[in-house]
């Protein structure tokens, strides 16, 4: 498949890739390509996820962070001309070709960039996914509401006020309203896209908070513009450029020694 | 460079003052035609507002009466108009919005839907006479209805459409990123945050047909008896107000007044609530 936007000269050495541990990869890409149409978005992208930890997008816009993590649960499907191609592995089982897109979605979870929830109550926003899958008597959703709020750490702000809107929320406080809706279904992974763009620095910071514990039984993968944030909140970092994923390993080494210069001058803000 | 010239910015105060006047002016205009006509009918309709206007049907020449089998007719006629409009209009608008989107169909569809939108009401009256009137040899309640069901449902085909287009993508992205179908998403989450939209756009369609009289002079004809089974020929207030005002009896005359009064408030109190509505979708 040719491209309309030819790839740069410099761009197309190898990725550089510290991946974890074969045994310990909870999601694992590989060579995907993505297509709006004609025109190419991803370059053979490989991104290895470990399990239970957060794993950072970063780039400058327009570098695909965020077609990446469309791609990992399929959302691009919902547009036509859409194409990925590629393996998504999870936990061995090709997202792309063999799973129905309803049992990626309810495995993979999605938190948008701009809070989005649904205009009912905060109880039935969170019970909105889990009614999808099967019946559950009211004792036991309240349970499952209940969980998910406290999770998202939302729970001491919302308790007295289930019934109202979930529009009613402050920025911050829907964002994590639509992280405990995510999260009320059980994913065993949760994709977040610059989840925090639209929050006061408070905000973001409870919100990330929120997902460090959240990290203790599910596996993240954040998008972010915010250099501090990537730094802050995950473990692996994986830095794009055009299209391509430049460079790939643990945050801490990543943000101290990046392997290539490219790397280098988009962290230490020469460019991007 | 500096500030204009003190002549030129009095030029200019005195192009914008101008210009302002010309607005207030026009707008003055429109406002005044609108308080003419319900002043008028104020004056002339208030008069016979009575509880015999909704209690007695439509008299003799000479007798007392009122317009109850001509507010039944339009009632039942409008009921069962605006039924099928919403229901028709609901879907296809729908279906515009979330799934024919920028397809071939889709466009041809929304440009027909604008035709139908600027059709004459007359025609559509003939067309409906040619569909149901004439094959089923009479005039009824049914037709009638169709006929106000065709004026209906354009505008609300393109309200819902509006309404619908304006939700962002983000929440059907995020309805089905929970693993939920899109018609599930759309129904459950894009109606709800579009409701008071697409009521709005319901009133707008009740408003346009509530005073419609062409359409049903082809169709539901006009009754003087109170016969509520749409089968028959039917009163409506439009065509009673018609067939009264231009007959010779002071009496007549007034109930026509009186039910044009009637339909103007109707309208007014619908494009109200529909407003009211419309203001309150910005609040969360």
């Amino acid at each position: 498949m040719n491209s309309h936007n030819p790839p740069d000269p410099d761009t197309v050495e190898p990725a550089s890739i510290v991946a974890p541990p074969a045994d310990a990869l909870h999601l694992d890409v590989q060579g995907l390509d993505f297509f709006y149409g004609q025109t190419q978005a991803l370059f053979g992208i490989d991104l290895p996820v470990e399990r239970h930890r957060i794993t950072a997008l970063i780039g400058p816009s327009g570098c695909g962070k965020s077609t990446l993590l469309r791609t990992l649960n399929r959302t691009y499907e919902l547009y036509p001309r859409q194409r990925a191609e590629g393996r998504i592995l999870l936990d061995g089982e090709d997202v792309l070709s063999d799973l129905r897109a309803a049992d990626v979605r309810a495995r993979i979870g999605m938190v948008f960039q701009k809070p989005t929830p649904f205009p009912m109550s905060i109880h039935d926003n969170i019970a909105f996914g889990v009614r999808l899958y099967r019946r559950v008597p009211k004792a036991e959703m309240d349970a499952i509401v209940h969980n998910a709020l406290v999770r998202a750490a939302l729970w001491d702000e919302v308790k007295d006020k289930l019934n109202s809107s979930g529009l009613s929320l402050s920025g911050g406080q829907q964002q994590r309203l639509c992280v405990a809706r995510a999260i009320a279904v059980e994913p065993e992974v949760l994709l977040l896209d610059e989840p925090a763009s639209a929050l006061d620095p408070v905000s973001t910071a409870r919100l990330e908070e929120t997902l460090h514990g959240l990290a203790r039984d599910l596996t993240i993968v954040i998008v972010t513009h915010n250099l501090q944030q990537a730094a802050r909140v995950s473990h692996h970092t994986g830095f794009m450029y055009l299209g391509r994923m430049v460079e790939f390993g643990p945050t801490r080494d990543m943000f101290a020694t990046p392997r290539l210069d490219r790397t280098a001058n988009y962290i230490t803000g020469r460019f991007g | 460079m500096r500030g204009a010239s003190p002549a030129r910015a009095r030029r200019r105060r005195l192009v914008s003052a101008l210009f302002a006047a010309g607005c207030v002016l026009a707008t003055l205009i429109a406002l005044a035609a609108l308080a003419m006509i319900l002043w008028t009918l104020v004056a002339r309709g208030a008069g016979g507002l009575s509880p015999t206007l909704f209690t007695l049907d439509q008299p003799a020449p000479g007798s007392v009466g009122g317009l109850r089998n001509a507010i039944v007719g339009s009632l039942v006629m409008c009921a069962i108009g605006m039924a099928i409009a919403l229901t028709v209009g609901i879907l296809a608008g729908t279906w515009l919005a979330e799934y024919g989107r920028h397809g071939r169909l889709a466009t041809i569809v929304r440009f027909l839907n604008d035709v139908l939108l600027s059709a004459p009401s007359i025609l559509i009256g003939l067309f409906v006479y040619e569909l149901l009137v004439r094959p089923f040899q009479g005039f009824s309640g049914y037709a009638g209805a169709v006929a106000l069901a065709f004026l209906a449902t354009p505008i609300i085909v393109r309200t819902t459409e509006d309404m619908l287009a304006l939700q962002p993508d983000a929440l059907r992205e995020a309805g089905m990123a929970l693993g939920a179908g899109r018609g599930h998403v759309v129904r459950t989450v894009i109606w709800r945050a579009a409701a008071t939209g697409i009521v709005t756009g319901g009133l707008l369609g009740f408003a346009r047909i509530s005073g419609e009289t062409a359409p049903l002079l082809f169709t539901s004809l006009g009754s003087q008896f109170l016969d509520p089974d749409p089968a028959h020929p039917m009163a409506s207030l439009p065509t009673t107000i018609f067939q009264f005002a231009l007959s010779a009896f002071p009496d007549w005359q007034q109930l026509a007044w009186s039910g044009a009064l009637l339909i103007a408030l109707v309208v007014l109190l619908a494009n109200i609530a529909g407003r009211l509505l419309g203001r309150q979708r910005n609040r969360p």
